[in-house]
């Protein structure tokens, strides 16, 4: 299914429906403990080229050596969306002068990439699904960085980045809207995460993305000419930047202008995008195959062996959530959505007695009353105060019987302030449900007594009945076994 | 006590070895003879110090019993190759006082072998040339003069200071490089042995790159035998050169001595040149004739796309170069032209610190490379270079063991004389060398004789992949025949 099948927004305009076509290009960066060429270190937040080798440095004479663990990484996320791995690939070198580029060119691939098409498939509101196409995935190399305000008159270059590895992520331009946009890197960051093959750290800058957008009158067929907003590294921003973006192409066109072939840039402070360079000013690359690497050749023997151990991926994970354990699609979804948020209700199952009948009660439990309340006081779910053992434990103890759903709510917020064992918890503070059916008979027997005009409502229209068991409820603190009240006053009351 | 410097490898190594004379005696009669040659400006820089010291050591391995296959033996190095400590400039402006803090992976290993540095010798800039005449240190003059003549010739390039260094006994052997005959055309001007081995024999590591796919280095020595023991030293795998091939490295030198009968040799009807001096043409039957009596057998083969590989080379090269000079960009080591804008700085900078012929290499590299023009020069010229190669596997695959051609379509010229009206002037020196360098295959050039002036020239040998032993049982039979020739000493 492409994405133009399926239902999506169109700018309604007095000069009719337009529609947006968007494709994206994500930088993600490699996980891996060296650089994509060298070995130096990878690491965040070094004091400035401390993690630069020789070869990072561009000395003379210096040559590259492929990373294998890269070449890994980038076959692992290929798999992940599904697509075609190469077996055969090509480094080429992308040639222009900026000086955070020390060799004057980027090792990147060009005609022969590392990974062939592939799709990501989206979840949209209300139940919408759309397939966005995967163009190819190639392995590069990332710059250097320019500090500008070290010195009034000079800049200076740090090049710990140079020579990270990079996955660019190449889309087919199958989006059509700034909500599909959104959830496609939503998507995509969260299928990386799960590879480990990329910590989609939008702030350290570990994802980007390059959105291509173009316009069109609903129904065309033909591309519009398209505008690149260059370095998006946040989901809100590609969709404001889209917004405005889709509007400012509509409004030339219609104003009988056209479309200048341009990189623009996005200003979140004044949410819109403004021109960077235009076509002309692009830069001739110059790209031709890299003489100091020989072609990336692998056997479909190593592919495979990454294959089968691949972990499970967000969409196998929901769909064994949905038809394991009952879960409502969204509540799979919410669940699957984080690497993080779906380990944590993994190891509540795993702490479950019985899975299958508390399976979705334990869906239940972990979004509304955890996350919930990690929401609200701003907690990362890896700080929970509330393990997932002692979630475990709490579900059991609600579906086994043993307190009820109001009093497992009161427990939670014990576990929550003050730690301990739910279980010695509930036997310590006397929250144990009572089942006894005879300290409940007793119970039942002195309010009806007490209140013979109700038992006569209740016996003309027994939903009147509700209002014994709130009584009986009320008098035992709670702690009365709900479904068993509801029993036995049905049969002192013959209704 | 005969003059030291005049010993080849061999002969020198016997000597230590026999305690006749010690490394620091060995080294003490080079760093002499190098004082008193300076008028050759085959050295860029002399490192005496470092070369005692490293004779001494030499000296107490020896007497240890410790001495690796090179103890004690001193050696020049070619200003491409990285040494540690010791600057390299690739004898270009641009590099300036560069002092790499590391050493190539070739150079390490002939240190390894207990060789001595003597100094760094003079090339074309970036090793772009064949007459060493673009060095920023200037041109070196080459020992040999034609008879009754005190005209100063050209060593060739781009290891002219190798050559004419190794010709003139200021050093025992040296490094070379040859991406389209630098190792093997300097030979043939000066009498001296050169051999480009297989790509991929020796490491690239530390060696600043020219034309990456063409690249590779070699020794230039005095004898066949000088050159393989070199070689054994120079070449390995080098898993920080992902083009250096994993095959154990042999005992070249016991190929030395080494019978022939029976190999066949491809005589190439296209490398008989319309206008070719006779004395080549004769030097060439001359050659063939010898190894014949060695009990070769010569056959006539054809490598039918022998006249587009200089073309082809002339694309391929400065397209690689272009890039790979794009690091010298005044940002990090080198020179830099204080500019107001990082633009200006790059343009100043190499505007003033590329010379000539760099700048021109660049140029048409970044010209064969740009969009809309890619496929017409640089693509076309790759699939020239696929049918070169095949025309080599064809012959090969017909049992020839190695091809036997001229070095060089002269013997050495004067400084100045070439290629100032017209660059592909100096260009054609390297016509029966490129193809060798697009083919990847190994090619040594020997003298072999003389001609009407005087002025030696040499032969080249062309082999099969990895197949360096059968160039130097070949080469030693010419050797052999045609004598050794020494310049005569006039500076």
């Amino acid at each position: 299914m492409t994405a133009a099948a399926a239902p999506h927004k169109l700018i309604k305009r007095a000069t009719g429906d337009w529609e947006v076509v968007i494709g994206m290009e994500i930088h993600a960066q490699v996980t891996s403990n060296a650089k994509l060429f060298s070995g130096a270190s990878t690491a965040f937040g070094g004091e400035p080229n401390s993690h630069v080798s020789l070869v990072d440095a561009a000395m003379p004479g210096m040559l590259p050596v492929i990373n294998e663990e890269c070449v890994r990484q980038a076959v692992r996320t290929g798999l992940g969306l599904n697509a075609k791995i190469n077996l055969r690939s090509v480094f080429d070198r992308k040639n222009y002068f900026y000086p955070d580029l020390p060799q004057g060119y980027q090792i990147s691939q060009y005609k022969s990439p590392i990974v062939g098409e592939g799709e990501v498939s989206l979840e949209l509101d209300g139940g919408r699904s759309v397939t966005i196409g995967i163009e190819r995935l190639h392995l590069e190399q990332d710059a250097g960085k320019l500090l500008h305000d070290q010195s009034p008159t000079m800049t200076y270059v740090d090049l710990n980045r140079s020579g990270v590895a990079l996955m660019e992520i190449v889309s087919k331009p199958d989006i059509r809207d700034a909500e599909q946009a959104k959830a496609y890197v939503t998507k995509l960051r969260s299928i990386l995460r799960y590879l480990g093959t990329c910590d989609g750290d939008m702030e350290k800058g570990s994802l980007r993305a390059d959105v291509n957008v173009s316009v069109r009158r609903h129904g065309e067929t033909a591309l519009g000419t398209r505008c690149e907003i260059k370095n998006m590294n946040s989901v809100n921003f590609i969709g404001q930047a889209i917004e405005y973006e889709a509007r400012r192409q509509i409004e030339i066109i219609e104003d009988g202008g056209s479309i200048d072939q341009e990189t623009r840039l996005f200003d979140p402070d004044k949410g819109e995008t403004r021109s960077m360079r235009s076509k002309e000013e692009a830069h001739d690359y110059r790209y031709f195959p890299d003489p100091d690497l020989l072609p990336l050749e692998f056997s479909q023997a190593f592919v495979d062996d990454l294959k089968a151990q691949l972990p499970e991926l967000p969409d196998e994970k929901k769909s064994r959530f949905i038809t394991g354990f009952g879960l409502s699609s969204y509540d799979a979804s919410v669940l699957v959505a984080e690497r993080e948020s779906a380990e944590f209700y993994e190891t509540v199952l795993s702490g479950l007695a019985d899975k299958t009948r508390d399976g979705k009660l334990a869906a239940n439990w972990v979004i509304n009353e955890l996350f919930g309340r990690l929401n609200k006081e701003g907690v990362a779910i890896a700080a929970s105060p509330v393990s997932a053992q002692q979630l475990a434990a709490i579900v059991g103890l609600i579906g086994e019987g043993t307190i009820s759903g109001k009093i497992a709510k009161d427990l939670f917020e014990i576990v929550w302030q003050e730690g301990g064992d739910p279980r010695a918890l509930v036997e310590a503070r006397g929250m144990k449900q009572v089942t006894d059916l005879g300290a409940i008979e007793k119970v039942v027997d002195d309010i009806i007594a007490a209140n013979p005009d109700k038992v006569e409502q209740a016996k003309a229209k027994p939903a009147a009945l509700q209002w014994f068991v709130g009584q009986v409820m009320k008098s035992s603190g709670g702690k009365a076994n709900p479904k068993a009240v509801n029993e036995l006053l049905k049969s002192k009351l013959g209704v | 006590m005969t003059d030291l410097t005049s010993l080849t490898i061999a002969e020198a190594r016997e000597g230590l070895a026999s305690k006749s004379f010690t490394a620091a005696e060995l080294t003490d009669a080079h760093l002499a003879a190098i004082e008193a040659a300076r008028v050759l400006n085959a050295y860029v820089l002399e490192t005496p110090d470092r070369a005692r010291e490293m004779a001494r050591a030499a000296d107490a391995k020896i007497a240890k019993g410790e001495g690796g296959p090179l103890a004690g033996i001193p050696l020049g190095i070619k200003d491409l190759f990285a040494t540690r400590d010791i600057r390299t400039t690739a004898c270009s402006k641009i590099l300036g006082n560069f002092i790499p803090p590391y050493e190539s992976t070739v150079t390490s290993q002939l240190w390894r072998d207990g060789a001595v540095l003597l100094g760094k010798l003079n090339n074309d800039e970036f090793a772009m040339g064949s007459s060493n005449e673009t060095s920023c240190f200037g041109p070196v003059t080459n020992p040999w003069r034609r008879e009754g003549s005190n005209t100063t010739l050209v060593p060739g390039g781009s290891s002219g200071g190798s050559a004419s260094a190794v010709a003139a006994l200021l050093c025992m052997g040296a490094t070379a490089t040859d991406t389209g005959g630098s190792i093997r055309q300097p030979a043939a001007f000066t009498a001296t042995v050169g051999i480009k081995p297989t790509y991929g024999r020796c490491s690239r590591w530390g060696i600043v790159a020219f034309a990456s796919s063409l690249d590779q280095a070699g020794p230039i020595a005095r004898t066949t035998r000088d050159a393989a023991i070199l070689m054994r030293s120079m070449a390995g795998h080098d898993p920080k050169d992902t083009t250096s091939v994993d095959i154990a490295v042999p005992d070249y030198e016991a190929a030395i001595g080494k019978s022939v009968k029976g190999m066949k040799i491809g005589i190439p009807k296209e490398y008989r040149l319309d206008g070719m001096p006779a004395e080549i043409e004769k030097l060439w039957s001359e050659g063939a004739q010898w190894l014949k009596a060695a009990g070769a057998e010569l056959v006539e083969v054809s490598l039918p796309h022998t006249k587009y590989a200089l073309p082809a080379y002339y694309i391929v090269a400065p397209a690689e170069a272009s890039s790979n000079l794009a690091r010298y960009d005044g940002v990090r080591y080198g020179l830099r032209e204080p500019a107001k804008n990082i633009i200006e700085m790059y343009e100043d900078t190499r505007a003033d610190g590329f010379g000539d012929e760099v700048r021109r290499r660049v140029l048409i590299g970044t010209y064969v490379l740009s969009a809309g023009y890619y496929d017409a020069y640089y693509l076309r010229a790759q699939k020239v270079r696929t049918l070169i190669k095949k025309d080599f596997e064809d012959c090969f695959a017909k049992g020839v063991n190695a091809i036997l051609t001229p070095a060089t379509p002269s013997a050495a010229f004067g400084i100045g004389e070439k290629g100032g009206a017209d660059p592909v002037e100096m260009y054609l020196n390297d016509i029966f060398t490129v193809t060798v360098n697009m083919a990847g295959l190994p090619g040594i050039a020997v003298p072999a004789g003389k001609d009407t002036q005087g002025l030696p020239l040499g032969l080249q040998l062309i082999g099969r992949p990895f197949d360096e032993e059968t160039l130097f049982s070949l080469g030693e039979v010419i050797e052999r025949a045609a004598g050794r020739f020494t310049a005569p000493r006039w500076w």
